[in-house]
């Protein structure tokens, strides 16, 4: 295939991405956009990024042979175990090296937007391992559904601010975060959760997060010869660790990669939180990509059973695979996801987040034949939804 | 454009206010746009109500969601302007972001504007670089004026490339800010205007973002061709509503610092 999946200069993979923001803004990104790569492929960033991962977020994470998983699909499945990340989840990932990346350029003054609180939590991590100011953006209706992460960020020392405008969820909270920026230029760096925003936020993240794909290729290789697993399966609300678990693979056709996205109730309910399928064309918090929106171009509400999924754009890099047919997305329903959470959790002990359980729900709609490998990304772990499950599942 | 462009040129200390479409009720937008030029406004900026509006503060993001309740759409907003026609002569900047623009179509867009005399476009969320690539043949070939920002950051360079392609003013805003009023000019403020006007740019200035009454207002004519009022007067509309005779004095207050009442 010759189309290219890295973004050019200018931040655009295909026709999606770029820097679409005010004049206010341009200055700090310029700023990150000259020196992000040099900083990142620097050997001292190499050598602190690697410690950390390995010795403070626990890295490599398991590649997990699901044996009764693999019985019941007839082929073999192979998770790949973020969810034993510290924090719980992939999101530390990204924030390690962000973190390096501002104390490299001076910044004091950390700021992010978070959704369920993943990315907040592990935010607030890194800035307390690192004795830099936190303040983190979140929907004042996600601050009432998420209470345990908000004390977890409370306890590391964030300043855990309420968005009360539109919704109150991740879109607004993103909008406060670089609204914040806007404010505060000189001193601050925005630290954004995913892979989404101006370039060259998305391929910065993407770049981190395939320390995920980097390790599947092999773990891979060791345990079973070769490096390329036949599909790599992961969960997509803005992207990140989809584009992680895809990053090393993008130019190898013969890997299948499947994203999952949020059906919500269904594609056709209007509680629906899938860009690929429901989305058009158009500008999201500083990139072009497929977003969900009215006849009038103004950005609808998203909805999801999984706040992690619960975003009305997503990630330029995965509008670009979706259009150029190099992924495949396929849209999750909540119930799907909750049938695929009890199914992990009773087959091999494992609770995942609800997000992931869309990646491992998307399993069922694939036409698997025995022998092959299939990598599936477990993003992150079910403690943060024990409420849902608890609800859901009649636990109680 | 030409009537924008010959304001800019033969008038001093222009007045020019903001505000949002369809707001505080839908029928608001030709009301106040009317008492405002009865109250003697140079020219205004209509804001098209965005959902996620990330350059505005607080005031004029509320604005936007009740526009957007009230039903305020692009296609009203041209309805609107076409029912008027002729009768407002002020020059009409549409100021808003990217999206709905992109959705209703830039060519339709484009002319619609035409037809309904605006004379230029703030977006902020169209940087530079895409105009130049993408837009700024559409905009110019129809007599449209494409307005930039400029902010205490801007480097003296960038503002150079900016000056080059404006074709009515730049928009200088006051502050590392949103929108949203303010009190009073700090020094550093005062320093960035005196060092904009020291590169004895071509094209005229205008300063927004936080000027909120009469004393910012006569401040920064001092640093440039005028002043632009947003938040203060959607403050104004959201406490006294759209009565004409509290918006011309409103308007004479910001002038003379007095109060014809």
């Amino acid at each position: 295939m010759s189309t290219s999946f890295q973004p050019d200069e200018r931040g655009f993979y295909g026709p999606f991405g770029g820097a679409y923001i005010p004049e206010m803004l341009i200055p700090n990104i310029e700023n990150l956009k000259e020196n992000y790569l040099r900083i990142m492929n620097s050997e001292s960033f190499r050598k602190d990024f690697k410690t950390l991962l390995e010795d403070y977020a626990g890295r490599p994470s398991p590649l997990y042979h699901a044996d009764r998983l693999s019985d019941h699909y007839g082929c073999n499945i192979w998770l790949k175990r973020e969810d034993l990340n510290h924090t719980g989840s992939h999101k530390v990932n990204n924030t390690i090296g962000q973190i390096l990346l501002a104390n490299e350029m001076g910044k004091k003054r950390i700021i992010a937007e978070t959704g369920a609180g993943q990315h907040g939590v592990a935010t607030a991590t890194v800035c307390a391992l690192m004795g830099l100011e936190c303040v983190v953006y979140m929907g004042e209706t996600d601050i009432e559904r998420q209470a345990p992460n908000v004390a977890r960020m409370k306890m590391l020392g964030a300043d855990v601010r309420p968005a009360i405008s539109g919704s109150r969820t991740l879109k607004d909270a993103t909008n406060e975060a670089l609204r914040d920026w806007i404010a505060n230029p000189l001193d601050t760096f925005y630290l954004i959760g995913s892979v989404v925003g101006p370039h060259p936020y998305p391929d910065m993240v993407a770049r981190l997060q395939s320390v995920i794909s980097g390790e599947i290729q092999w773990q891979m290789r060791n345990k079973t010869g070769n490096s390329n697993p036949d599909y790599v399966v992961a969960c997509v609300g803005g992207g990140s660790n989809a584009a992680g678990s895809f990053y090393h693979f993008l130019d190898e056709p013969e890997v299948q990669l499947i994203g999952a996205e949020a059906a919500g109730e269904g594609l056709t309910s209007g509680k629906t939180a899938a860009s690929i399928a429901m989305g058009e064309t158009g500008v999201i918090h500083g990139s072009m990509t497929n977003l969900m929106q009215t006849d009038d171009g103004q950005i609808t509400e998203p909805y999801s059973i999984s706040a992690g999924l619960d975003y009305p754009g997503i990630g330029p890099l995965h509008a670009w695979l979706a259009k150029s047919g190099r992924a495949k997305y396929l849209a999750v329903t909540d119930q799907e996801a909750l049938d695929a959470a009890l199914q992990l959790t009773q087959k091999e002990g494992i609770i995942p987040a609800l997000e992931s359980a869309h990646a491992l729900a998307a399993l069922n709609q694939l036409d698997l034949k025995s022998g092959e490998n299939v990598v599936v990304t477990v993003s992150g772990r079910g403690d943060k939804d024990m409420k849902t499950y608890m609800e859901r599942l009649k636990l109680t | 454009m030409e009537k924008l462009q010959s304001l800019l040129q033969h008038k001093k200390d222009l007045l020019s206010v903001y505000f949002t479409a369809g707001f505080p009720h839908i029928d608001s937008t030709v009301k106040v746009l009317k008492s405002l030029e009865k109250a003697g406004v140079d020219f205004v900026e209509i804001g098209m109500p965005y959902s996620d509006p990330l350059a505005d503060g607080p005031v004029i993001q509320n604005s936007s969601t009740i526009a957007l309740q009230n039903g305020m759409t692009l296609k009203k907003l041209f309805d609107q302007l076409a029912d008027i026609q002729g009768e407002v002569s002020i020059p009409i900047i549409l100021m808003g972001y990217l999206n709905p623009v992109l959705k209703f179509g830039p060519e339709q867009f484009v002319e619609e504007c035409q037809k309904n005399n605006v004379s230029g476009l703030i977006l902020p969320d169209l940087p530079y670089e895409t105009y130049v690539e993408e837009f700024q043949e559409l905009f110019t070939s129809n007599e449209l004026s494409n307005i930039f920002l400029i902010t205490p950051q801007t480097p003296e360079e960038r503002i150079k490339k900016l000056d080059s392609a404006s074709t009515s003013f730049i928009y200088m805003v006051s502050s590392a800010a949103v929108t949203g009023a303010r009190d009073g000019l700090s020094t550093q403020q005062i320093e960035y205007f005196e060092r904009v006007n020291a590169m004895e740019l071509n094209t005229p200035r205008m300063v927004g973002f936080g000027i909120s009454n009469h004393e910012t207002y006569k401040n920064v004519c001092q640093y440039a061709h005028g002043a632009i009022v947003g938040s203060a007067f959607i403050k104004h509309l959201e406490q006294s509503g759209d009565d004409e005779e509290g918006i011309i004095q409103f308007i004479e207050t910001l002038k003379t610092g007095k109060s014809t009442k």
